[in-house]
């Protein structure tokens, strides 16, 4: 396993978080109900707290002097490593809650495994995040479970919201070069090992929420390979890397 | 101090209740919900949380515009902190008032449809980071001028609200102080951000404690009844004499020319702000007033089907529950 590898895997991980915790974070002061602003800034909160941990780690093993801000603030789109899933807009609420549940689902498998790594830096920051984590799942299917078998109208709009979110859920499971080297080195699981559990779960939340997964296995790649990025992240990269930009002397 | 020309209501009720209930506010006793309370301590005491409230809410949005434009992870996460911590100042402020028997859903009505204010701070715009520097600062550090001493308040449920609220405005002030340091001793640009930063928030932060006493017609019963605890007057004083030395460790200049220390007061004498300006901006003219309303009834309006989807999945829930046993 080269430190290449681990570098890579490490922006996969932070990018996630960053993008993630970017888009919720948008959704500060404007949330349908006070108690939703509290949990959306938590989980945005969280998400950040996280990245900085993985970017951090990314920017030691790469030992080229760069900080967690460097990897965040400096780079450009096709650096990124963030999946496709976590830079769709936000939408309505329950497209946010939507995206929020089908990642913190993966996310949550995803860290509990690596908190077993054998890479110890990598296993300390993942049973650290998997506490917060446990609650953002919790959470997000709670409101998914909610909204999908509510009102008709709020059960209209989660359906929407699966049926658009649903081509990039696969993404999360399709392994790579990368991959491959992170669990031939113990350090990380294969993806594709996450799926069963994923699925099992996801099918027991929507069918609590009324909803129907879509009949198609089709994914939307290019996101953590860094390959094909959608429009809308290098839109949200203007705005979260523009002082460190405009003012590249400057310390804040 | 997020309540402004409160009204204080009069009230024409059985003197001897009247003065019984006196003599509790005079001795330091705590008004609770259950208590008997004149209708106009009690309606005065839902303007004030409520114009307190509607401020903690709208204030998060002059800050929530730079989130997404924090320039560190850190600074990202601490400004989420503080917005996060505004929101829930909402919520203890929501739950004090409605002891007094109204509820959030009524108060933010009262808010979305301009018959309630909030402070005249939150509508003046944040133009560039410093702007966050200088509203943990300045307009933090004169909502705690006022909100200290509101510990003290006779109502219950508002003094402990207001302790708590407290502990967490102090260390916003801080991070905005860290912030205008940074900016302060920073490049020449950052130096500049700090200062037109401060030009700007100076007068709106004066004006954040109301007209003068002279002009303010509605202290006397408040202070009788320990619902204000200074005047205005004492309190713009307050902040005036903490801020002027803290300007100068920075470095900057308070947009005063005729700011002077007076010996024989002991403390500074200074510019009054244009109350002209701070009346137009209660009547609705500031330079955001617009967008923050027109920005909380989209987030009311679009939020409608999210509320109604949840509360219909409890009575669902609950109905189901009820069937199974």
């Amino acid at each position: 396993m080269s430190d290449d590898a681990l570098f890579e895997f490490l922006c996969r991980m932070g990018d996630n978080t960053l993008v993630l915790g970017h888009r919720v974070s948008e959704w500060c002061g404007h949330a349908p109900v006070l108690e939703e602003d509290i949990a959306l800034a938590n989980t945005a909160l969280d998400l950040i707290g996280q990245t900085q941990m993985w970017l951090g780690l990314a920017g030691e093993i790469e030992g080229k002097g760069r900080s967690a801000d460097d990897l965040a603030m400096r780079r450009d789109v096709w650096d990124f490593r963030n999946i496709l899933l976590v830079e769709q807009p936000n939408g309505d609420f329950g497209q946010t809650m939507m995206r929020q549940f089908l990642f913190d689902l993966w996310h949550l498998e995803m860290l509990k495994a690596l908190s077993g790594s054998s890479h110890d830096r990598v296993a300390a920051i993942a049973a650290k995040s998997v506490k917060e984590v446990q609650y953002h799942v919790e959470r997000s299917g709670d409101t998914v479970i909610g909204l999908g078998d509510g009102t008709s109208e709020s059960h209209r709009r989660m359906q929407a919201a699966l049926d658009l979110l649903w081509p990039y859920v696969g993404e999360m499971f399709v392994p790579d070069h990368i991959d491959a080297q992170m669990s031939e080195a113990g350090i990380a699981p294969d993806p594709g090992e996450l799926r069963a559990t994923y699925d099992a779960r996801l099918a027991e939340v929507m069918t609590e929420a009324t909803l129907t997964i879509p009949d198609s296995g089709f994914a939307h790649k290019g996101g953590k390979s860094g390959m094909r990025h959608s429009e809308h992240l290098g839109h949200m990269l203007t705005q979260m890397q523009w002082l460190q930009r405009a003012y590249p002397d400057a310390t804040w | 101090m997020y309540a402004q020309m409160v009204k204080s209501e009069a009230t024409q009720e059985d003197p001897e209740k009247l003065a019984t209930f006196q003599a509790r506010i005079d001795a330091g006793e705590k008004i609770e919900p259950k208590d008997w309370m004149p209708a106009g301590y009690r309606k005065t005491l839902i303007r004030q949380i409520g114009q307190h409230a509607h401020s903690e809410i709208v204030g998060q949005l002059p800050e929530g515009n730079w989130i997404t434009r924090a320039p560190t992870l850190e600074r990202k996460a601490i400004l989420l902190a503080k917005v996060q911590d505004e929101a829930g100042h909402g919520l203890y402020l929501y739950c004090a008032a409605e002891t007094l028997g109204v509820s959030r859903d009524e108060l933010t009505e009262m808010l979305l449809d301009g018959r309630m204010k909030y402070s005249s701070i939150f509508n003046y715009p944040t133009l560039t980071w410093a702007d966050m520097g200088a509203v943990g600062w300045l307009v933090d550090g004169a909502a705690i001028m006022n909100q200290v001493p509101l510990q003290r308040t006779s109502f219950g449920p508002y003094s402990r609200a207001m302790i708590r609220i407290c502990k967490e405005e102090s260390f916003h002030q801080r991070q905005g102080y860290d912030i205008m340091m940074k900016m302060a001793r920073g490049t020449p640009e950052q130096k500049r951000m700090a200062q037109d930063a401060l030009n700007r928030f100076w007068y709106p932060s004066l004006m954040m404690f109301g007209p003068s006493d002279k002009d303010s017609v509605h202290s006397a019963q408040s202070m009788a009844w320990k619902i204000k605890m200074n005047t205005n007057d004492e309190l713009r004083q307050k902040f005036v004499d903490q801020t002027v030395p803290q300007a100068e460790y920075l470095g900057l200049t308070v947009p005063d020319e005729t700011l002077t220390w007076n010996e024989e007061k002991g403390g500074y004498d200074f510019a009054e702000p244009d109350w002209k300006e701070f009346f137009e901006v209660i009547q609705g003219n500031g330079p955001c007033n617009t967008e923050r309303l027109a920005a909380r009834n989209k987030a009311w309006d679009d939020g409608k089907w999210v509320r109604d989807g949840l509360l219909a999945h409890a009575e669902k829930r609950s109905m189901r529950k009820i069937a199974a046993e």
